[in-house]
């Protein structure tokens, strides 16, 4: 633009051209501006400067009032001088704004600097039992297949533990079971249940089929706590009673729930045993979770976990509740919750969860 | 049940490899626990004499042993005591690597002395699992000879099999056999005579059948006879005489297999009739003749308060239980054993026993089973007995004992079979093919399923297609209905080769809203966290006084408990957590903050029956600065979480809890809880120190307490406004109460109260008050409040406090 109206002003007429006092003072403010802007060194020395370069009272502004006492041409020329003048003070006011005011939020970020790193406190975050956890997953595969959840008392007496599970008294297979009495003057009449079979009863003997329940909690054995049992543990029943039940429904209601706990590619496999509440009865055992199958020392190098207990509903467990075992039967499975989470996480021995110790349950 | 290979080929042509016979006996339901190979690497051991026995100066554990070897002696320290001058005993000599071992045997000295071998034990060598001792060999081996060749051993195969309840004809090697052989479809037979593969000094021909067909209740050579006074209780009895006999040690084919099977050989008579039971499944129990107050044996139910002193030393009385117990006595009427359980001392086999009376019986089940149990006493005849032994076998049994008895001591007469009673009949029961395809899901054709039956000895008679009357033999006592038919079939179809389907039902599944509930309820503890324990339900009767909870617990104590510290049903989870906390505190573990939920227990309304059983949640916080208050800040937590109607803490004192810091929870007019802190006398009693806040909530009652209404509540679109109104208040009145005044006087423009400042000055307020400072937040669904409507709502609630209370409003 400088170098245009320089070669403009070589052609035009000398009258019309401002007068070179006028032309020298829109330059020397133009110059001293700049330097001025590009010294202020905060924002509020740039506002006044602001003021004194392109306000109302500025001298750039007194200026542009001489303007009316000029030829057409020489206004027009003078006029476009000054604005051009104008226009590169404000942009390098705008420009040196903008520079300012990053500073000042770069200093102002600076001084509000928190290294991360150094916060203080840990994770506040409670922690549901690894047991319940287990439980709560475990009872969300099966609902998720149909089932309900149903429960019972942890103190049972004889007939829904034992003697309506086909197992009168004097049962060698009673043996099973060591089981805690309570004292009651009745010798070995109410007991500590010795597993979850007992919810089977009272389920049949209080709903008509079809019946598809699962049935965990707590039950109670006579035995000395090792690596692999507590004496008191958690189970997990499975029941369904319809018509037409087979043991091929059996197996793959097994095969369904392992994979959807396990994993994809985590099977079940089914071998004869022997339970008085079912038959035929069977074990089931499932690929080891920790070698996928392959071998380890967990699975004794098979490549297979034993985890439960299955069968064929017995008929006279379904005559003891009053079911005509010609008209429905149906399949029951067991196992232990505190086992599957032994599994699934490799805890070495069952007795730290007898500790409650945070640095173990705050692990999940 | 340990199975030696070798031993169930002397019934079928069994020909497979180990992994595959393995998977056999899996998929039969005769779950193999272990396979061990025995009998390889024995190469460097040889049969020795102990010659002599040294203390060794300064060692009281081991000893200096000298044994010959084939006419050298050789020295040796062992650390084994139960070996004599003249045994005949295994050496593994110098550079024998053992089995199992990693290393091979040195020379070596110890405390001075030098040791040239290790005399082995069972284990030690892989034929059993006797580390006891050292293995004493049976009379008559050549001294250095390689141990192997002298004792028939070669190597071999050990099946450990878990064998379950229901299958007493598994618990002999022919019953594996017999199973076994259906599966892989050879033929099985249980040889005439004794007929081990492994004899070379086996017993000869014994006139097996020789008198039997005499056979009575009475020998008429000796006199000697049996009965069977109660059939209920002993169906059948059958005996044996062997005269002439001499008690030594057993040949060594029949000790090794007695060491394979798992058990020590005692002597020949007593190790032949565990050989056969072994074997056969039938156990069998020889009276020494001569000690027996008359040659008679007779099974009667025992009198009240008869005694016996078994085998194994104890006095047992008899005839004291609900139901009969089966003993045997003699001519005398002298109780002379236990029938199925245990025979008695006074006639017991010794060295200078030469006349035998062996007693093959069927016993009832259930009578063996009650006795065992009742006198808490069991025994390998025991298991098989109260499980069911083969009737039919009885009298082959007591022949074969005879026989194997004679033949080892030698030049000994046998005497008539006798017997009395009656084996019970077979059951018959009707199978339809159609039913077992249904209860299976297969598609099983006639001959197929009757074919599986026949192959393990059941008899089929074919009635029409599809149905059947099968016999069952008299072994498999555990199979009586239809239903145990098909699992025979199912078994040796294979379970793995059912066809898997998954059953469908139209049933939603869900859990029912006191589940969910319960589910809510630990999230909530978590969200606040809290971490989840799991303490336990039995306890110790001192815990139970140690919480102010020592009030009779009459039917919730065990009659066997494991320890007193678990004696007694839980009645509160307090001594559990308050445990946990203390193993915690002791492990230096931070932000101590515990909530459990499970059941305790309350007494059975008349004393007896089921307890009174319910579910709780409690929760103790132990963090830094936790006390009431951070309890009373929990249950609010829980109160919004579970959207409680009216949930609030009324003055009450609990047991357990700080007598003057504590009180009950409600909701609406309900009950729920108690909350506060743990008494500090309590705490101490824990080993704790400082506050601890409690939270105890009933489940029950709290899903019955009400909850706020489902409908969404109109939030207002205009300005609120905030009433801040101070009262100095008698300390007799809890602040909730002057809160609920203020609620009730705001009424419908109040949308918050909060107390939100308690202060006590003395001198300002005077004793016994203390100011609280309410902040009410007013609002209109409709407009914004005016100055005047603020003036009016304020002065109402200060009246109402004032009026209500002994309160006035701070100027």
């Amino acid at each position: 633009m400088t170098g245009s109206e320089a070669r403009s002003g070589t052609t035009d007429a000398g009258d019309t051209r401002p007068s070179v006092n006028q032309r020298e003072e829109a330059a020397r403010i133009v110059a001293g501006g700049l330097e001025a802007v590009s010294a202020a060194g905060s924002l509020e020395e740039l506002r006044s400067l602001q003021t004194e370069l392109v306000g109302k009272r500025s001298a750039l502004a007194g200026l542009g009032r001489t303007l009316g006492g000029l030829e057409p041409e020489a206004r027009r020329v003078l006029g476009a001088e000054l604005q051009d003048a104008r226009a590169r003070l404000e942009e390098a006011i705008g420009a040196r704004l903008s520079g300012l005011e990053q500073s000042e939020r770069a200093a102002a970020l600076e001084s509000d600097r928190l290294d991360l790193t150094e916060v203080m406190g840990d994770s506040s975050r409670g922690h549901l039992h690894l047991l319940t956890q287990t439980r709560d997953e475990l009872e969300d595969v099966f609902i998720g297949m149909g089932y309900r959840v149903a429960e019972g008392p942890e103190v049972e007496d004889d007939w829904h533990n034992f003697e309506a599970l086909n197992l009168p008294a004097a049962h060698p297979a009673r043996g099973m079971w060591d089981t805690l009495y309570l004292d009651q003057g009745d010798t070995e009449s109410i007991l500590l249940r010795t597993h979850t079979s007992p919810v089977q009863i009272r389920v049949m003997e209080t709903q008509a089929p079809p019946i598809y329940i699962i049935a965990p909690g707590r039950v109670f054995r006579r035995d000395t706590p090792d690596a692999r049992h507590l004496s008191t543990f958690h189970q997990i029943e499975g029941l369904v009673i319809d018509r037409g039940i087979t043991l091929g429904d059996l197996a793959g209601t097994i095969e369904s729930f392992t994979s959807a706990y396990f994993g994809p590619g985590m099977h079940s496999r089914l071998r004869p045993s022997y339970f008085p509440f079912t038959e035929p009865s069977g074990e089931f055992e499932v690929t080891c979770p920790i070698c996928a199958g392959g071998g380890c020392r967990t699975c004794t190098g098979t490549g297979w976990i034993e985890l439960g207990g299955c069968g064929m509903v017995h008929p006279n467990v379904l005559g003891a509740v009053g079911l005509d075992p010609e008209e429905w039967s149906g399949f029951a499975f067991g196992f232990g919750i505190d086992r599957c989470a032994q599994v699934r996480h490799q805890v070495p021995d069952m007795r730290v969860f007898l500790d409650n110790d945070l640095r173990l349950l705050t692990q999940f | 049940m340990r199975t030696p290979l070798s031993w169930l080929r002397d019934f079928a042509p069994i020909d497979a490899d180990v992994e595959r016979l393995t998977e056999l006996l899996n998929e039969l339901g005769l779950v193999v626990d272990g396979v061990s190979r025995v009998g390889e690497g024995l190469g460097g051991v040889v049969v020795a004499r102990v010659e002599e026995i040294q203390a060794i100066e300064g060692a009281d554990r081991i000893r200096a042993v000298v044994v010959d070897v084939g006419g050298t002696p050789t020295h040796v320290v062992c650390g084994a005591w139960n070996f004599a001058v003249g045994d005949l005993v295994p050496l593994a000599t110098v550079g024998t690597v053992l089995p199992g071992a990693d290393f091979a045997i040195a020379r070596r000295k110890m405390r001075g002395v030098e040791s040239n071998g290790m005399l082995c034990s069972g284990a030690e060598l892989g034929l059993s699992a006797d580390h006891g001792g050292i293995l004493v060999l049976p009379e008559g081996l050549e001294t250095g000879a390689a141990l192997t060749e002298a004792i028939g051993l070669a190597p071999d195969v050990v099946f450990d099999l878990d064998i379950t309840p229901n299958r007493p004809d598994a618990m002999s090697v022919a019953g594996v056999a017999r199973d076994l052989a259906g599966a892989m479809r050879i033929p099985f037979a249980v040889p005439d005579r004794p007929a081990p593969a492994l004899r070379a000094d086996g017993p000869g021909a014994p006139p097996a059948g020789a008198g039997r067909e005499t056979a009575g209740d009475r020998d008429p050579v000796t006199g000697a006879r049996v009965a069977t006074e109660d059939a209920s209780l002993c169906p059948l009895f059958t005996a044996r005489i062997v005269e002439g006999l001499t008690v030594g040690t057993s040949p060594a084919w029949l000790t090794t297999r007695l060491t394979l099977a798992g058990m020590r050989p005692i002597n020949s008579v007593v190790d032949a009739s565990n050989y056969v039971m072994l074997e056969l499944g039938q156990p069998t129990h020889p009276y020494d003749l001569d000690l027996l107050a008359g040659p008679a044996l007779v099974a009667r139910a025992a009198r009240e308060g008869e005694v016996l002193r078994t085998l194994d030393g104890v006095e047992r009385v008899l005839g004291l239980g609900e139901h009969p117990d089966c003993v045997i006595t003699d001519g005398d009427d002298r109780v002379v054993g236990i029938g199925g359980v245990m025979g008695g001392q006074s006639s017991e086999i010794s060295e200078g026993t030469t006349r035998v009376l062996v007693e093959a019986a069927y016993f009832a089940p259930m009578a063996v089973a009650r006795t065992s149990k009742r006198l808490g006493l069991r025994s390998e005849a025991s298991a098989r007995f109260e499980r069911g032994t083969d009737p039919d076998i009885a009298a082959l049994c007591a022949d074969r004992v005879a026989a194997l008895a004679a033949g080892s001591g030698g030049g000994a007469n046998l005497g008539a079979g006798l017997s009395t009673g009656h084996a019970p009949p077979h059951s018959r029961i009707y199978l339809r093919t159609a039913r077992l395809n249904a209860l299976l899901g297969t598609d099983l054709g006639d001959a197929v399923v009757h074919g599986h039956l026949e192959r393990i000895g059941f008899g089929v008679s074919v009635s029409s297609p599809g149905e059947a009357e099968v016999e069952v033999p008299g072994w498999r006592p555990d199979v009586s209905a239809e239903v145990d038919l098909v699992e025979e079939v199912a078994r040796h179809h294979g379970y793995a080769r059912v066809a898997r389907t998954v059953p469908t039902t139209t049933q939603v599944g869900l859990l029912s809203s006191y589940q969910r509930g319960r589910r809510h309820l630990r999230q909530v503890m978590a969200g606040a966290g809290l971490v989840e324990a799991w303490t336990p339900t039995l306890l110790g009767p001192d815990d139970h006084g140690l919480v102010g909870r020592g009030e009779e617990a009459k039917g919730l104590s065990l009659t066997n408990p494991m320890s007193r510290e678990e004696s007694e049903l839980r009645r509160t989870m307090m001594p559990g957590l308050l445990r946990a906390v203390r193993f915690n505190v002791g492990h230096r573990n931070e932000n101590i903050r515990l909530f459990e939920v499970g059941k305790v227990f309350a007494p059975p309304p008349a004393g007896r029956g089921l307890p009174e059983e319910g579910e709780q949640l409690a929760a103790v916080l132990a963090g830094p600065g936790d006390d009431a208050t951070a309890a009373v800040r929990l249950w609010r937590t829980l109160a919004d979480g579970l959207r409680l109607q009216d949930p609030g803490v009324r003055s009450a004192t609990p047991p357990g809890l700080h007598p003057t810091r504590s009180g009950e929870l409600v909701a609406g007019t309900a009950v729920v809880g108690v909350i506060g802190e743990v008494d500090p006398a309590v705490a101490a009693a824990f080993d704790l120190e400082g506050r601890l806040g409690w939270l105890q909530v009933d489940l029950e009652a709290l899903a019955a307490a009400d909850r706020l209404p489902t409908a969404v509540a109109d939030v207002s679109s205009y300005p609120s406004s905030d009433v801040d109104l101070a009262f100095v208040v008698d300390e007799s009145v809890p602040a909730a109460e002057v809160e609920s005044t203020l609620r009730r006087a705001a009424g419908e423009l109040l949308i918050g109260l909060r107390l939100f400042d308690v202060f006590r000055d003395q001198a300002l307020l005077g004793a016994g008050r203390r100011s609280l400072a309410w902040r009410l937040r007013f609002c209109a669904l409709d407009h914004t409040l005016t100055d005047g409507e603020l003036a009016a709502v304020r002065q109402t609630c200060v009246d109402a406090v004032q009026s209500a209370h002994p309160a006035v409003l701070r100027g």
